[in-house]
């Protein structure tokens, strides 16, 4: 064992600088309390901190930062969504994500790839082409390419899929990208730290006060804080939170799993998804293919694997790779989905004064990190929503006013 | 969770059964509020608890309730929608 690294076991201190720094204790008031230590939750600390000048925060996470969603997705960055809102919101967010590495000085191994949504039949062309066109409209690269673009992007794919399903066309998003996303969130977590802001891990929320319709405190297991501001970016815990606080929501939790293959040499450029064969593909810097599927098909807390995932995601691997048959599956795991009715988020201000909800971020969490932390700054600072959020309030549903994005998601879920 | 029981078939893999969701009692379509009908539409309970839910066994289409723990995955016990009344309690 090299010397260096022997002094260092026996030493208390460490040889690099850590991320972030490691309060002992719990302060017995804050000016906010972000629930959550996930992407989203330090990307909020962070803006409040570097932006609104906020920076008497505490960020409590009952597990570790980044050990929730942010760290078990697929890594796919893209802003070819449905609705104006969406697009207009997602778009936004991809413009961060570009400067995010100069931002944080740390390397995201951000990498623009091009995204590739395959159209297996004429009713999913329709809504590729409705996709393209919503796209260009707010200057989004988006447009709608045949068979031979794909086969050129990918030469290995077999555009007949076994036969059964031959593929007609994709909508092709340019700026697909994928992140290295455990990055996103020591990133976050480290610039929010600078600026004063305290992360607390192993800390779990017990308890939500609420006087008179206004937020007063936060119990947790390691002890009582007053507050008048409470951020709940907890994605597939938020019923529970919300429980507390006596909200009704539409959220209903699924599991979804992921895996990945051995590492190869690169021979996937691009980032591929599949609707009808329920598959999203990318391969990463280390050359695993990463593989990601549809929802778990009922209501489950648990971040258990089935071996149903694999089975069914690796056959539609096959029938899109044939010569990937003998390449061997070597990790799969599983996050908590927090589902909403129309597939768009829940954010913004609730019928509770002090209490904002970032949820409802169901698979499509990781790419809004940049965005849903900017937006929710502005909104916890100002008590008012951010406007390329107005369209994602928790009313909208007594309102009947659905902002309808399903058939931007990746897969039929 | 590998293997639920049908209240008719018997125990069966859960590749045979499709989810329906929560078992919810519904508000009168003609007297609720704009209000309480978007409640029962949209709402959802989504903590993890013991649930009464619809699962379909899909051969023989055959819907039940299944009473399970969603945090735990368990299911407690199956029996038909008739025996509601007499085995589900307040739901």
């Amino acid at each position: 064992m090299p010397w260096r690294l022997l002094r260092f076991a026996l030493s208390k201190k460490h040889p690099e600088p850590r991320m972030f720094a490691q309060p002992d204790k719990l302060k017995t008031s804050y000016d906010a309390v972000i629930i959550g230590g996930g992407g989203h939750g330090l990307a909020a600390a962070y803006y409040l901190a570097r932006d609104h000048g906020m920076k008497n925060i505490a960020v409590l996470e009952k597990g570790y930062i980044g050990g929730g969603n942010t760290g078990r997705n697929t890594t796919i960055i893209r802003s070819n969504y449905l609705t104006p809102e969406g697009v207009k919101f997602y778009d936004a967010s991809v413009d961060l994500w570009k400067d995010l590495s100069q931002d944080f000085d740390l390397n995201l191994f951000y990498s623009t790839r091009g995204h590739y949504t395959l159209a297996h039949t004429d009713a999913a062309m329709r809504t590729m082409r409705w996709r393209a066109e919503v796209n260009k409209h707010y200057g989004v690269d988006s447009e709608v390419v045949g068979p031979a673009e794909i086969r050129k992007a990918s030469p290995q794919i077999d555009l007949s899929c076994g036969g059964h399903s031959p593929i007609l066309g994709a909508l092709y998003h340019a700026p697909g990208a994928v992140a290295r996303h455990d990055a996103v969130a020591w990133g976050y977590g480290r610039g929010a730290s600078m600026r004063g802001v305290e992360i607390h891990q192993q800390t779990q929320v017990t308890g939500i006060d609420v006087q008179g319709g206004k937020v007063c405190g936060v119990h947790t297991d390691k002890g009582y804080i007053a507050t008048p501001k409470v951020l709940c970016a907890v994605a597939g815990s938020t019923p529970r939170i919300t429980d507390m606080v006596g909200l009704r929501t539409p959220i209903y939790i699924h599991p979804l799993q992921a895996m990945v293959s051995e590492p190869m040499k690169p021979w996937l450029n691009p980032i591929l998804v599949s609707g009808s064969l329920h598959i999203y593909v990318s391969q990463s810097a280390r050359g695993e293919l990463v593989m990601g599927a549809s929802l778990d098909p009922y209501e489950l807390h648990s971040t258990r694997s089935t071996l149903d995932f694999v089975e069914g995601l690796s056959a539609h691997m096959l029938d899109m790779f044939p010569f990937l048959s003998h390449v061997k599956v070597v990790r799969q795991w599983a996050g908590m989905a927090d589902m909403t009715p129309d597939f768009a988020p829940i954010m913004g201000k609730t019928p509770i004064e002090g209490f904002y909800l970032d949820a409802g971020w169901g698979t499509w969490g990781f790419k809004a990190t940049p965005i849903s932390g900017k937006t929710m700054a502005y909104t916890l600072a100002n008590d008012r929503n951010h406007e390329l959020i107005e369209g994602f309030s928790l009313s909208r549903f007594a309102q009947y006013a659905l902002t309808g994005e399903k058939g931007a998601a990746s897969v039929g879920h | 969770m590998k293997i639920l029981t049908c209240p008719i078939n018997g125990a069966r893999p859960i590749s045979e059964f499709t989810y329906g969701g929560e078992y919810r009692a519904m508000p009168d379509p003609q007297t609720a509020s704009d209000v309480v009908w978007a409640d029962y539409v949209f709402n959802r309970n989504g903590a993890p608890s013991v649930k009464l839910e619809w699962w379909c066994h899909t051969p023989s289409t055959t819907w039940f309730i299944a009473e399970r723990d969603t945090a735990r995955d368990v299911v407690i016990r199956s029996f038909l929608f008739d025996e509601m009344n007499t085995q589900g309690g307040a739901a």
